[in-house]
């Protein structure tokens, strides 16, 4: 608690520093990883990750200490080639983009740690903390890194902001933006290099292996929740930001936890509650809605079982047994015994010695059911020219769908019929 | 049948085509006049699509060249509007109606600069006249096929140009938006613009068009719809595949030969 105050108010200059560095760092990787997400690049996003750590380590040998500018340049090299190597691939061989990217993955992660590992086995002072890069250390941030890196993150978000309109339309349609005369190339370079560069300033924080997941991960969750890329730009934005502070708050605490895992954990976190919770468009949301609409047509079922029985003995306020029911309609016992009650509950059915008898309400909605039901068989055999025998399975599912406003439609084209093709009546009100 | 006209708005030159170095489109040759409406027939895979998207550059020539207004492409590009097939974007991206239709703006606007009132004027009323000015803050990924594709006509319109190509811009559409967008077609050619539509259903070509390109991989004929619409043209056009042809192409793409040998090369 004490330390959790102490992070959070700020006080202290260097963890203003390790805030303002994270909160920087994050944001512009997951502004530019949603561009990259929509482009349906996100492997490319990895390559370019792994890729940067090579340059990082020939940088520092080549100036023999860390200057962020020199490895900003080194990372940057490498992260540009790995992606005009992939293009390579793709383009001059029957290679695909996919296995280009994982070969062209591995092959300069493997170089970098290569090299990562002989720099530490050197004796050379200057690189303790260089292994940082690989799982990242948001808390062991420089001023002068974060000045660095902060130049760079702010830079990038503005880049983003004139060019929004392009890279919105680079996303959604190329071709078209290509015939409208925008410079289409330029622009796919443009995005191209400021992901090498969100990449290269992330790592700080959350280091080449996991630095993926933050261009990525904030815009998937963010597409949950909304249909509008600024929203979306915000949200991701957000979702990063969050997970960038809590994982170096994390990190300055417990002073042996990496940055990069933890970032990562939180916001795999978020993006699990939305892949689950998100209205609309998370799994919980589906679910609810599938087993609403179950219920409904359990519902509307027993009450058209109800209204069928009194067609039968001409008497709709009869109490009908549980076993005249389960003769009437194959019910699950149990689904039964829960719609019966349900229903009894909203007023659509009463309970009686004798067993259950319709309301008024549940007679209509009954009949409703009962009417839809025989005038889409009506329908199907008139228009589609089904057979009449052939409709009935087709009519127990549309009975449930049908809005009022269709009904009327389907009344009007139809001629308000008074039988449906078996000769049953259509019972209107 | 190649009916040639003065001042074309479009010129094709001997325009050859390849995709991997398969030829698709053999050396068309061909001009239209202003203000025509222009229906591309042929049977499947005659290149339809290919040689709009080769005259827009989107997919390179092996040879031979494109003018429109007697200029290249890249001198006249606020004049000319595309309207792609709808399956070749992803219409599972966040955006609304509105948005789609306003990057058809985003060429006069030029870079960095956001959308102005006037622009968004330009996209309702554009959106109105495709009848769907209500759907305007929906978003694409709740629209059907037809209304899809009045959207992407809708952005077209938005262009403002002198010059239109059209990549089936009927499928998927029902009868009356068919009948009302191709009234829209008719009424802009009155106004001396011209379309040029990619179509697929012979039995509309004469009510819609009024010039006829028919292609099979290789132009068959181009003029007016009456002289044009034969049984003898359409029997060549759809008569099957020219077989020697189809097997040249792939005998150029196995050997990889280039379509066509660089000038001065002649060997």
């Amino acid at each position: 608690m004490e330390a959790f105050v102490e992070f959070f108010s700020l006080r202290d200059p260097n963890i203003r520093y390790v805030v303002l560095g994270t909160i920087l760092l994050t944001a512009s990787s997951a502004v530019v990883g949603t561009f990259t997400f929509l482009q349906k690049k996100s492997l490319v996003g990895d390559a370019v990750a792994h890729a940067v750590l090579p340059g990082v380590c020939l940088a520092f040998l080549l100036a023999e200490s860390k200057n962020p500018l020199l490895l900003i340049v080194g990372a940057f090299v490498t992260g540009w080639l790995s992606l005009v190597v992939i293009d390579t691939i793709t383009r001059n061989s029957k290679i695909k983009e996919d296995t280009a990217i994982g070969l062209v993955l591995s092959v300069f992660f493997g170089v970098g740690i290569l090299l990562l590992t002989n720099i530490q086995h050197s004796g050379n002072a200057a690189q303790s903390g260089l292994d940082s890069f690989l799982f990242g250390k948001a808390a062991a941030l420089l001023p002068n890194d974060v000045r660095a890196f902060g130049i760079l993150a702010v830079l990038l978000l503005a880049v983003v902001g004139l060019l929004y309109k392009e890279f919105k339309i680079l996303a959604f349609d190329k071709n078209y933006a290509a015939i409208l005369g925008l410079p289409v190339r330029a622009l796919e370079l443009t995005l191209t290099t400021l992901t090498v560069l969100a990449v290269v300033v992330g790592i700080q924080a959350v280091g080449v292996v996991l630095m993926a997941a933050m261009l990525i991960t904030p815009a998937a969750a963010a597409r949950f929740w909304t249909d509008r890329l600024s929203i979306m730009l915000i949200l991701a934005t957000t979702f990063g930001v969050i997970s960038g502070v809590t994982g170096s708050f994390i990190s300055y605490t417990a002073t042996a936890m990496p940055t990069g895992p933890w970032v990562v954990v939180i916001i795999s976190i978020i993006a699990g509650i939305s892949f689950f919770f998100a209205p609309r468009k998370g799994i919980f949301f589906r679910v609810r809605r599938q087993m609403n609409n179950r219920r409904m047509i359990l519902d509307e079922n027993i009450l058209k079982t109800f209204f069928n029985l009194g067609e039968n003995d001409h008497s709709f306020k009869e109490a009908r047994s549980w076993d005249q029911l389960l003769v009437e309609r194959h019910f699950v016992p149990r689904r039964l015994r829960n719609g019966l009650a349900r229903l009894r509950r909203q007023g659509f059915l009463e309970r009686q010695s004798a067993g259950w008898v319709l309301t008024q309400a549940g007679f209509e909605k009954g009949k409703r059911t009962v009417r839809l039901h025989r005038l889409w068989e009506l329908y199907l055999t008139q228009y589609l020219r089904i057979a009449p025998d052939h409709v009935h399975e087709d009519a127990e599912t549309i009975e449930h769908v049908i809005t009022p406003e269709l009904e009327q439609k389907l009344q009007e084209k139809l001629g308000f019929p008074e039988v449906d093709p078996h000769q049953s009546e259509i019972p209107y009100r | 049948m190649i009916k040639h006209v003065e001042n074309p708005v479009l010129e094709v030159h001997d325009l050859t085509v390849s995709y991997a170095r398969k030829p698709v489109l053999w050396d068309i040759d061909l001009t239209l006049p202003q203000g025509s409406l222009v229906g591309i027939v042929g049977p499947n895979g005659a290149g339809k699509s290919t040689l709009i998207k080769s005259i827009l550059d989107l997919v390179p020539a092996s040879s031979g060249y494109s003018k429109l207004f007697g200029d290249d492409l890249a001198n006249v590009r606020r004049r000319v509007a595309y309207m792609p097939q709808r399956e070749s974007v992803d219409w599972d991206f966040p955006a609304s109606v509105l948005d789609v239709v306003l990057m058809g703006r985003y060429g006069k606007l030029g870079l960095f600069k956001r959308p102005r009132k006037a622009d968004r004027e330009v996209a309702h009323e554009c959106l109105r006249k495709v009848g769907m000015e209500a759907f305007a803050k929906r978003q694409i990924s709740q629209l059907s096929g037809g209304q899809q594709q009045r959207v992407f006509l809708a952005r077209a319109l938005a262009q403002e140009a002198d010059l239109y190509f059209m990549d089936e811009p009927f499928a998927g559409v029902d009868a009356a938006t068919e009948k009302a967008i191709i009234g829209l077609l008719q009424e802009m050619a009155e106004q001396n613009k011209t379309v040029v539509v990619v179509h697929h259903d012979l039995q509309s070509v004469v009510q819609y068009f009024n010039w006829v390109l028919l292609l099979n991989m290789r132009l068959v004929a181009s003029g007016p719809t009456e002289q044009v619409f034969t049984n003898e043209l359409l029997q060549e056009a759809y008569g099957g595949k020219l077989t020697l042809l189809t097997e040249v192409s792939e005998l150029v793409q196995k050997g990889q030969f280039a379509a066509r040998e660089k000038q001065g090369y002649r060997g």
